[in-house]
């Protein structure tokens, strides 16, 4: 089947650091609500199938897809959830579409973070339990690992010390990854807190954002170290929100009243999980962007592609990042930040909605926030900080720490 | 381990764990984790005023104009029609069973003496089969059947919490129902 496939709804929450008034369902319901309403079809005829993107543990539920289908509109419809972010979420509907199955598929991601009380434990359980909880989890359970005496003998500290010591919180990963970046691109910890600076006054614009600032280069050096090199105000604070798109094939696309968003490439990659094993080099990035260009049928990235909306959740990965898309040379990107070439007003204007430092670290919605500013650019709609010229976007995301996945899709008019 | 009750095979094998003796004498390779993950879920606006309701010794739904349903426990929009739902309404506190099982298993898998009696209740004045899932008291198993009429036990108003829990169990309904 040889259909183009495009965006043809979208529709977002505000996002904030809590919202205590409302239920995930409720999160969803709205911003489905607003992506059905925007595409002009009605979820309960019009929708042929519904993918929703979650993480079980971040929601609290050990099968979350059993409660998804009232809020999307898919109860007693075509339903299944990706364990990933949105962007995954793309690419499954694209693939669905192009089945011909379905026709119009839509996809869905939030982040519903404030209900998770045990943020670090969650994170650290992503981690390996053999070679890589017990050097950042408590002592306690690191004597447990192992023991064969276990769970008769009370455990014993390893280290001798006490266990808030021995303690480290599992975003120590982005230490040693930024460290690695710095030493070998020389990029500098000021061209990293610079990012910081201009995506969260970029966030002003974007109505949506719960992040905006406006702060110095010597503000975010300021801040303290966490995790030396990361500090305080390099990492994306977490956000609640919800993202939601509607996808359709070019006949139907052509018979709704807007203007059609050609999702034309996509692609992902996962690295080995040995932490020792991986280049530090956001390869993954690299090799799914490949895969998107080619389906694009882009052949020089840093010509066609006019704005980038890449992971930021640390601030480092968005030069890393877009090294990795091959849109800035190795240990160059730094360089185009300190140009002006990454600004709104330059040649590759990046994460121009804030990105995760300025609208908030949303999980798996993260990509679908990074899409969403690419087709909101797209379609002229940016309001202030509206590009001229933009035909070829880009949205890339990363599935956040300890991982080395992530996703990227291509976009354009 | 197969038991051999009969001549033949028998019709049930049903497997062999890992014993903790086997773990203790590390037969078998293995690490430990023990996760601590604790959620707080914002409830929203329909299962807030719900929980609250209880607290009040009331059950309170929420109604579609468009599918004219009565929807217990409420919620804020209808899955049906996508689109917000329209009223509160109080509604009784007796229902019907649609369906139950009798519990011989505790959590960890231990039999029970006494078992324990579940089920679903769809609540009079909400649209068929709304309701929730609940115990049932002051009957024996034999008693409780499909169609059943039953009504709300409560825990006094002092202890009650605002959960589902403040309704303690169900009971026959005399005179209702066959
Ligand atoms: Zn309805």
């Amino acid at each position: 089947m040889n259909r183009r496939i495009a965006i043809v709804g979208i529709g977002n929450t505000d996002f904030n650091s809590m919202t205590p008034d409302v239920s995930w369902k409720e999160l969803m319901f709205e911003a489905c609500q607003k992506a059905y309403i925007d595409a002009g079809v009605d979820p309960r005829k019009d929708v042929d199938s519904f993918i929703t993107c979650a993480e079980d543990f971040y929601e609290g539920f050990s099968i979350f897809d059993e409660f998804v289908p009232d809020q999307i509109g898919a109860t007693l419809r075509p339903c299944c959830t990706v364990c990933g972010d949105g962007i995954y979420g793309l690419g499954n509907a694209f693939m669905q579409i192009k089945t011909g199955q379905m026709d119009v598929v839509s996809v869905e991601a939030h982040s519903k973070i404030s209900d998770l009380l045990t943020f670090g434990d969650v994170v650290l359980h992503a981690y390996d339990p053999l070679f890589e909880k017990p050097v950042s989890g408590p002592v306690e359970r690191q004597n447990y690992v192992g023991s064969p005496s276990y769970p008769k003998e009370k455990p014993k500290p390893i280290v001798g010390s006490s266990n808030e010591k021995n303690r480290i919180h599992p975003y120590f990963l982005a230490g040693l990854e930024m460290q690695h970046y710095l030493k070998k691109t020389g990029t500098t910890e000021e061209q990293c807190a610079q990012v910081v600076v201009k995506n969260k006054k970029n966030a002003f614009n974007t109505p949506y954002a719960d992040y905006e600032a406006n702060i110095s280069v010597e503000d975010v050096m300021n801040s303290e170290y966490l995790f030396k090199p990361v500090k305080r105000l390099d990492i994306s604070p977490n956000v609640d929100g919800c993202i939601a798109f509607v996808l359709a094939d070019e006949k139907t696309a052509k018979k709704l009243d807007v203007e059609p968003i050609w999702l034309k490439g996509f692609g992902w990659c996962s690295e080995t999980p040995w932490l020792s094993t991986r280049k530090m080099n956001a390869d993954y990035a690299k090799m799914a962007s490949d895969m998107a260009y080619k389906m694009a049928g882009i052949t020089n990235p840093k010509k066609e592609i006019n704005i980038a909306e890449v992971d930021d959740r640390f601030s480092y990965k968005e030069l890393q990042h877009l090294e990795a898309l091959g849109l800035a040379d190795s240990g160059k990107a730094g360089k185009l930040l300190e140009d002006g070439e990454l600004d709104i007003s330059g040649s590759l204007p990046t994460n121009t909605s804030g990105g995760s430092l300025g609208v908030g670290n949303c999980f798996e919605a993260t990509g679908l926030q990074k899409s969403l500013e690419i087709v909101t650019q797209l379609r002229g709609h940016a309001g202030k900080k509206q590009l001229s010229d933009v035909d070829i976007g880009i949205a890339q995301s990363w599935r956040g720490i300890p991982s080395g996945s992530g996703a990227v899709a291509i976009f354009g008019r | 381990m197969m038991s051999m009750k009969k001549e033949g095979y028998p019709k049930y094998a049903p497997g062999t764990h890992v014993s903790r003796k086997d773990i203790r004498n590390k037969n078998k390779t293995y690490t430990w984790w023990e996760p601590e993950v604790q959620y707080s879920w914002a409830m929203g606006p329909a299962i807030s005023r719900f929980l609250q309701e209880l607290k009040n010794g009331k059950i309170i739904a929420r109604c579609c104009n468009k599918c004219d349903r009565v929807i217990v426990p409420p919620r804020m929009f209808c899955e049906y029609c996508y689109k917000p739902t329209d009223k509160w309404l109080y509604i009784k506190d007796t229902g019907t069973v649609e369906t139950f099982s009798i519990a011989y298993l505790d959590g960890d898998a231990r039999r029970i003496k006494d078992p324990i009696l579940i089920g679903v209740i769809s609540i009079d004045g909400a649209s068929p089969q709304h309701g929730f899932m609940h115990y049932f008291g002051e009957m024996k198993p034999e008693e409780l059947h499909i169609g059943m009429k039953v009504k709300a036990v409560w825990k006094p108003e002092k202890e009650r919490t605002g959960a589902i829990t403040d309704i303690k169990y169900f009971k026959p309904l005399k005179g209702g129902g066959k």
